[in-house]
């Protein structure tokens, strides 16, 4: 593709050929206000915020679906735009539930930037039917909740999920002040096909969409995804000794920064309340006892030690205690009737580490994993 | 995988055989959904209509474990319309007039009765497969979990050999990994055949070289087998059984056995996150720390080494695991585990491991290494076999393989075939378990039942069944859906509640030991509660109406 050049509000910008003006505009960083667009997705010019002026002409064009020409004279801003796009914000912020200091998104909300960037007149607002829609508030799925009522129809979500996560689990429905985005039938997102893949709510700019019980976190760190076998980079938001959040890591080959529901939300596991907090030992009989007593087989032999038998029942340890038990103990099973299972859970340090112990100091091959599983 | 996850975008045709993708793999999913929209083409083999069903080009709904028959069907339809690639299997390949022999022996229509696919489908995908470049092959469980697993394998390269379609950007035959490090886990020797990078523990300088490495005497003959540990733990040949994350008793096909194996044990180590079912049942059990709380490197899929990094300090009392390995070593006097940090184990495998010479955390802090990547200077390798194969000649062995029926067959007092697999929300058996969330999303347990099978038991939907094989009895509600076809029922194995592999058959593939999980043979009934139905006793009301 060659390189063709345009003028934006004056200034001469190379583009290249089949960009759009929003890309050149971009490129040569010139700002032009967005709403719905989204560099991941096709652009769809509903939101009309980003219209321009080319050559001079009455009509204004949406820059993000405007392809460039060469020659072509672009303005980003004069008044007759800044009147359109004002008038344009004002019709998306009149039936907008704009309770900016409660909401999660202010401060990162696209629509309260484009208020500040852009303005609004407060008269023309007031005379508009400030009715707010008061839709109930789709809490159905565990992870995110849709509020109809702060949706601004950008269709983010609905392109999202048609080009990203290929499912295609919602759509605009009705038409007209009805229209809102809807699931099949209408039904609450749960009961839907949607995977909860959180794509859409990563990319949603107001706070229709907005995941739930998340803290923001202080600090993040880059590591890998420790579900399936894609290896999907990712962010652990972090914030004291807890993670909150998961991001995907755009610059990771693999996944371009998407994630699916295991790797976005599934982190949880990390902090269950069902973690092991120390190393235990079944309350058999004590320590320095290695076998266990088969109840059957020996009925009929006399007790040598006092045994205190409880199933399911374990008694916590100290480390020390357990890894000196546990040293003294496999010094018996040394060789073939000792065998080990690593697990694909673990680091590759980790298992080299664990396959080199069993195969140097307790002396087999009997080391495998879950591979076949 | 012979190729790179990200080359899937930009292939021109995607066989997708076994592989539930865009719920067990979803990321992947996604490089087919991008590669569709630039107008690749989807082949699809799948007894379920999965996720995947509404793109494909084509969809064999094949009988499940007939998959050998479907692709010799396929092969022979590559070689009889000379849809094959001459020159690739002239300069690369040995063996075609065998297998074109064995192949021209194959009856067309027993194929079909087979497969239970008609056989001008069966040559249009074959027809799709080999005249599309570059076309890629991609395969999990669906392929692998057989008592023939390794001849579906072999059957699939063949495909690939013929049509030139490996060694090549967006072509090969590739395995998409269900665990996160299981890939890793291999490389790393955690196999009791080989030592790490795949170096036989039979060959005797291979074993030198580690002898004086590891400053010890090393065994020669090959230890047993995951699902070979069992029997011989039944039988007392093994005494002492130390598990580091797993839990068998959820995972392992026919867990009852397996659970009566682990009481005959006389030592136990479990060493994971949670009391899983398993640890509920060890001597010992050793708390670990989640990959948030450690550093280390993670091998994907695609052979991308990719560093995993500390984010938070061990929860509670939990410790690193490599930390607690070499702690007990230490304690039994053992040298050679005084390491300071997961960077200098890898120091260590660099040492040992050609493939994973040049792979340095230096080198992989931003996106990764894929080996073999044999120097510190080398880029990595994203697809293998480009000049030469790993067999001793360095040529591609085309292989014929026969069709066998699954190891366990359907009855007539056991008439369905239950196939076993993951759903969206859920990932093996532990870990997302414990997310409240993904229990929400993931329902429970259900059993998927074609509509025919469901009228013929006279079962409804949302109806607690029974699922009994010869092996176990397990309670789940029915799903009825179009999309398990008729003749075999369909659940997940994720919950501890039901364990589904009380069903499961321990059957194994002779080279790989892998068990059959995607094959056996089960009948469904109704749990018919008689005080209820017709008597309506016991519950302080008049007999409830059947509706």
């Amino acid at each position: 593709m060659s390189d063709i050049s345009i003028t934006i509000n004056g200034l001469q910008v190379k583009a290249q050929e089949g960009a759009t003006v929003l890309g050149a505009a971009q490129k040569a960083g010139i700002y032009i206000p967005t709403l719905c667009h989204c560099p991941d997705l096709t652009p769809e010019g509903v939101c009309r915020i980003c219209l321009v002026k080319i050559n001079n002409k009455k009509k204004l064009h949406p820059a993000c679906r405007t392809p460039v020409q060469d020659g072509m004279a672009v303005v980003t801003d004069d008044a007759e735009i800044e009147r359109v796009r004002r008038v344009t914000l004002e019709l998306l912020l009149s039936d907008h539930d704009f309770n900016c200091l409660l909401c999660s998104k202010s401060g990162s909300c696209r629509l309260q930037e484009l208020v500040n960037r852009i303005g609004y007149d407060e008269s023309r607002l007031n005379r508009l039917n400030l009715v707010a829609k008061n839709l109930p508030i789709d809490n159905s799925n565990p992870f995110f909740s849709f509020n109809p009522n702060k949706c601004i129809l950008c269709g983010i979500c609905v392109r999202t999920c048609r080009e990203i996560s290929g499912v295609g689990a919602i759509d605009m429905a009705y038409r007209g002040y009805n229209m809102k985005v809807s699931t099949f039938g209408d039904k609450p997102l749960k009961g839907s096909v949607c995977v909860s893949c959180g794509e859409c709510v990563e990319r949603c700019p107001t706070a229709a969409l907005i995941p739930k019980e998340e803290l923001f976190p202080t600090r993040r760190v880059k590591t890998i995804c420790a579900f399936c076998g894609v290896g999907c980079g990712l962010y652990l938001g972090v914030r004291g000794n807890k993670v909150v959040r998961a991001k995907g890591d755009r610059i990771s080959s693999v996944n371009r920064g998407g994630l699916c529901v295991r790797g976005r939300y599934g982190y949880r596991f990390i902090h269950s309340n069902s973690r092991l907090s120390s190393p235990l030992v079944r309350a058999y009989d004590h320590l320095s006892s290695s076998r266990k007593i088969n109840e059957t087989e020996n009925q009929d032999k006399p007790l040598t030690a006092p045994l205190i038998k409880q199933k399911d029942r374990f008694v916590e340890v100290s480390w020390d205690q357990v890894i000196k038990y546990v040293a003294s103990t496999l010094m018996h099973y040394k060789g073939k009737q000792f065998a080990a299972f690593s697990s694909a859970k673990c680091t590759n340090e980790e298992n080299y580490i664990f396959q080199k112990f069993v195969r140097t100091v307790m002396e087999t091959n009997n080391i495998d994993h879950c591979a076949r599983l | 995988m012979t190729n790179s996850i990200s080359e899937v975008a930009k292939a021109g045709c995607i066989f997708v055989i076994g592989s539930n993708i865009s719920a067990t793999h979803p990321i992947t999913g996604r490089q087919i959904n991008r590669a569709i929209k630039d107008g690749a083409k989807l082949i699809l083999v799948d007894p379920r209509e999965t996720m995947l069903f509404p793109k494909a080009d084509i969809w064999l709904r094949i009988r499940p474990g007939t998959d050998v028959a479907l692709l010799n069907g396929m092969a022979r339809v590559i070689v009889e319309e000379k849809l094959w690639d001459e020159t690739f299997v002239k300069e690369r390949c040995d063996g075609f007039e065998k297998l074109k022999a064995t192949l021209m022996e194959l009856d067309p229509n027993l194929v079909a009765d087979v497969t239970g696919i008609p056989y001008d489908q069966i040559a249009e995908a074959a027809r799709i497969y080999a005249t599309t470049s570059p076309a890629t092959i991609l395969y999990a469980m669906g392929i692998t979990q057989h008592s023939h697993g390794t001849d579906n394998v072999k059957a699939l390269a063949n495909l690939a050999l013929l049509t030139g379609n490996i060694g090549k950007p967006s072509t090969g035959v590739n395995p998409l990994r269900g665990q996160n490090n299981v890939q890793g886990a291999c490389d790393m020797g955690a196999l009791p055949n080989v030592f790490p990078g795949y170096q036989s523990v039979e060959n005797s300088t291979i074993r030198k070289k580690f002898e004086k490495a590891w400053g010890c005497r090393l065994s020669s003959s090959p230890g047993l087998t995951l699902t070979e540990v069992f029997e011989a733990v039944d039988s007392n040949r093994v005494k002492a059984l130390y598990i580091i994350g797993e839990n068998p008793i959820l995972t392992e096909a026919d867990t009852t056995f397996v659970e009566k194996a682990i009481s005959h044990l006389e030592l136990f180590i479990v060493q994971d996150l949670f009391l899983t079912e398993t640890a509920m049942l060890a001597d010992i059990v050793l708390p670990a720390a989640t990959f948030a709380e450690k550093d280390g490197t993670f091998t994907n899929s695609e052979r991308r080494v990719q560093r995993v990094r500390k984010a938070i300090e061990p929860v509670g009392n939990s410790r690193v695991d490599w930390e607690i390995i070499c702690d007990i070593a230490r304690h039994m006097k053992a040298k050679g585990f005084d390491f300071e940090s997961p960077e200098e184990i890898m120091e260590e495998i660099r040492a040992l491991t050609p493939s994973y010479k040049g792979i340095t955390y230096e080198r992989i802090d931003s996106v990764g290494l894929q080996w073999p990547c044999p120097d510190v200077e080398h880029p990595g390798t994203p697809y293998l076999h480009k000049e030469a194969f790993s067999t001793p000649n360095g040529r591609g062995q085309l292989m014929p393989v026969s069709y066998l029926p699954p190891a366990e067959s359907t009855s007539h007092e056991y008439p369905l075939i239950l196939a076993t697999g993951r759903s969206t929300f859920h990932y093996h058996a532990t870990l997302s378990r414990k997310v409240a969330g993904l229990n929400v999303l993931g329902g429970g347990e259900s059993v998927e039942i074609n509509p025919v099978d469901a009228d013929a038991l006279e079962v409804e939907n949302d109806e607690t069944v029974k699922i009994i094989s010869r092996r176990g009895t397990v309670w789940a509600k029915a799903k009825i859906s179009t999309r398990t076809p008729p003749g075999v029922v369909y659940m997940t194995f994720h919950y501890a509640e039901m364990p589904t592999n009380v069903l499961t058959h321990s059957a194994l593939d002779p080279i790989a030991k892998i068990p059959e999980f995607k094959v056996c043979a089960v009948k469904v009934e109704r749990e018919i509660d008689y005080r209820k139905e017709f008597l309506g006793w016991g519950h302080g009301k008049s007999a409830p109406t059947k509706s």
